[in-house]
């Protein structure tokens, strides 16, 4: 079939018909085929990500992280600890993992904060990780004002910030709501109610509206922002996610015949929890939102936004020491 | 912070083997779809003589009509011109920049051809290093316009290469993924293409111009890529017009002793060129600019600005501190102008002042002497009124006295007279 040429030199249409192999077929020009090389690329540089989980302790964090990535990324199953000891103090230990899944490659980087909030005093708890934060993106700024700069400079920046809420049932508690003021601010925070097996369907949908409106009377911008929402196909898709926050989830790394099935799941004498049941618990819709759909726009959000606007700061300073970042200065209030 | 790593970043992640399906082999699929949404940017430079056919081959390779007549050969000097235009295939957008050298090769003395090339990509390198540089800047959305891809057309002589393409090639090859093609080839007879062909490969080696190389690291286009680095440089014959052979109307041209398909791989290198150009490598050309021209030519600037990593102690500099001390650097020297300034006008105004106290000076002396001689000159006349008046009182008391003996003598006189009259009388 031929396209007669268009009538108007500035933008147009090439249809393309049936490509034949590469013979002949001369209305088609090829351009769609940088999808492909795109892509071909993308496969041979692998992916890279970097999670960071918050809560006290004891709220199931290291068996959400393996739940998640099927697989034993979690701080503990790498340390071997006898005895878990609660840290005097915030200590942050990161965990680099390669994974591969059908030929993608991936580097996930998991961040773990044992001691928070574990403390009696818990004041200023957040300091800690918003320095670690900060010292990601500073590391990053660093290569990339170099002379002589790497081809590909490695991204250690914190994509995105799992915080766990404990299951209490009533609404959140003030440490939660100054961490997340906070750190809302410089990394994305996806608030997920953890052990929501202790939770009635009544009780949860309860306790989410509370921690919504909560987060709303406090000016808390979670994961996914609704002022970086592109275009409104995207703000459809971000108001349902948006109506389901915070995700009560359920971790397990043991499996149960279930009606012939073998799941993961959490047994108990009264039934068992499947973890990927929509119906039993909020899982599924997390590890979609983070792997499977929203990943790409997480990463880009953090480097477009959160790391520009730290770098605007960072080079309108005066040599002021980013160390001292976390107190109460004016910025994060 | 209390931090630690268990394992290095970077280096001696572990190596995790998955339990069952966690869904991150979307990650190409999201990447994709983001660039979809994006739309995509690929910037060409045609160099080449006029008359070489680079605008029909624009239009061949993109399969349309681009705009713009064909140029004159008087040009004083060679100019770029640069046009942008929209394309969309499919779902994918691509913004697609041509910028033509207009006049190269057209002049007499042609020593300056290669600069205003080198200068309009330099200008683009700044441009983006610039946005780089800012402090809130939008790298996400700027429009990239550094060429990715240089057409390099090659008059079809038979012999070698002229030595102005070799001299402009040089000056390039450090700047951009330049691509050889032998232009209008359909007036080359095949044997003495593939001498021809031999003969430029060797002239581009024997001066250590650095030609693109198609990649031939990913498995996938490896082998097809290393045989088209086989056939560089390509011979393309560009047509817009179509003719009737068999059933088909294909992009030909015509001639009285036969046709020249120009997508007949046996009668010219168009589709391989295209293949190359477009569907296997648009990417890898994008990348290659990026990472090598690009950074090549932000390392040169920078240093050339002053700016190290490190100082001679090995001890890092930082960017900001390099800032720092330019900007104070600038800020003394401003000052330094500004007190020249300030004792050069305080000197002038001194000398005005000067020369405005001599002025006056001298119009007071002036006034004094004027005001002497009209001193002078007063006393004169009052001296001389003087003498005038006594005169007069003089004269007025002689006329008084001589009145009074007049009168006396007219009184004694009466007789005077008479007696001298009767003296006369007798």
């Amino acid at each position: 079939m031929m396209m007669p040429p268009p009538a108007m030199p500035a933008a147009f249409q090439v249809e393309k018909p049936v490509p034949g192999p590469g013979m002949g077929d001369f209305s088609y020009v090829g351009i769609d085929a940088i999808l492909e090389q795109m892509r071909r690329k993308a496969m041979k540089q692998g992916f890279e990500l970097n999670i960071m989980v918050v809560g006290q302790s004891g709220l199931g964090k290291s068996t959400l992280m393996n739940t998640l990535f099927k697989s034993k990324v979690s701080r503990k199953s790498v340390q071997a600890t006898s005895q878990e000891k609660i840290p005097k103090t915030i200590d942050i230990k990161s965990v680099s993992h390669d994974i591969e899944e059908k030929g993608v490659r991936m580097k996930l980087t998991v961040i773990d904060t044992p001691g928070f909030g574990d403390q009696i005093n818990n004041e200023n708890c957040w300091q800690p990780i918003m320095k670690f934060i900060n010292a990601q993106y500073e590391q990053y700024l660093q290569e990339e004002i170099n002379i002589n700069r790497k081809k590909r400079i490695p991204d250690s920046r914190v994509h995105c910030c799992i915080y766990f809420i404990p299951p209490t049932g009533h609404c959140l508690r003030p440490l939660d709501v100054e961490f997340m003021r906070r750190l809302s601010k410089v990394v994305n925070i996806v608030p997920v109610i953890a052990k929501a097996d202790t939770l009635t369907l009544e009780e949860r949908d309860f306790f989410k509206q509370k921690i919504r409106e909560e987060l709303r009377a406090n000016g808390i911008d979670v994961y996914p922002q609704k002022e970086f929402d592109e275009d409104a196909e995207d703000r459809m898709i971000n108001d349902k996610i948006r109506e389901m926050i915070p995700f009560a989830v359920v971790g397990s790394d043991q499996e149960y015949q279930v009606n012939g099935r073998r799941l993961l799941g959490r047994k108990t004498k009264w039934g068992t929890i499947e973890v990927e049941n929509i119906a039993h618990c909020e899982f599924a819709y997390l590890r979609d939102l983070l792997i499977r759909t929203h990943m790409e726009n997480i990463k880009d959000i953090t480097s477009s936004i959160h790391y520009e606007v730290y770098r605007v700061r960072r080079l309108n300073e005066n040599n002021t020491a980013i160390a001292h970042e976390g107190e109460d200065t004016h910025w994060g209030d | 912070y209390n931090g630690t790593c268990l394992a290095k970043k970077g280096e001696g992640a572990r190596a995790v083997p998955l339990a069952g399906h966690v869904g991150f082999d979307s990650m190409p699929d999201q990447l994709v779809n983001k660039s979809v949404n994006h739309g995509f940017c690929f910037n060409i430079l045609c160099v080449g003589e006029t008359g070489l056919g680079k605008s029909t081959l624009m239009d061949t390779l993109f399969n349309t009509k681009f705009e713009g007549e064909p140029t004159q050969h008087n040009q004083p000097g060679v100019q770029l011109k640069s046009n942008t235009y929209e394309l969309q295939e499919s779902n994918v957008r691509l913004k697609l920049t041509v910028v033509n050298t207009v006049g190269f090769g057209d002049q007499i003395n042609k020593e300056d051809s290669y600069k205003s090339i080198v200068e309009f990509i330099d200008t683009q390198f700044e441009a983006y290093l610039q946005e780089e540089l800012k402090i809130k800047r939008t790298l996400h959305s700027y429009h990239d316009t550094r060429i990715h891809a240089c057409l390099y057309f090659i008059a079809p002589t038979g012999h070698s290469l002229k030595s102005l393409d070799l001299v402009t090639m040089k000056k390039l090859d450090s700047k951009v993924n330049i691509i050889p093609i032998i232009a209008k080839s359909d007036a080359i007879s095949k044997s003495e293409l593939t001498k021809f062909k031999i003969k430029i490969t060797s002239e581009l080696v024997s001066n250590g111009v650095q030609i693109y190389q198609f990649p031939t690291d990913d498995e996938t286009v490896a082998e097809i890529n290393s045989t088209m680095n086989g056939h560089l440089p390509f011979a393309v014959v560009g047509s817009t017009e179509e003719v009737k052979i068999g059933n088909k109307m294909v992009k030909a041209r015509q001639y009285p002793w036969g046709t020249v398909q120009v997508e007949n791989e046996n009668h010219c290198d168009f589709v391989k060129l295209r293949e190359m150009l477009i569907r296997v490598n648009m990417e890898d050309l994008r990348e290659q600019t990026h990472t090598r021209h690009y950074e090549l030519y932000r390392r040169c600037k920078l240093e050339e600005m002053g700016f190290k990593d490190t100082d001679p102690d090995c001890k890092p500099f930082s960017l900001q501190e390099t800032y720092e001390a330019k900007r104070n650097e600038f800020m003394g020297d401003l000052q330094k102008k500004e007190e020249e300034m300030r004792q050069m006008f305080v000197q002038r105004v001194k000398e005005k002042e000067a020369e405005l106290k001599e002025a006056e000076k001298e119009l007071h002396e002036k006034f004094d002497r004027l005001k002497k001689l009209h001193q002078d000159e007063k006393k004169k006349l009052e001296d001389k009124k003087k003498s005038l008046d006594d005169e007069l009182n003089g004269f007025k008391q002689k006329k008084t006295a001589a009145e009074l003996l007049q009168s006396q003598a007219q009184q004694a006189g009466g007789s005077t007279t008479l007696k001298r009259d009767k003296e006369r009388k007798k």
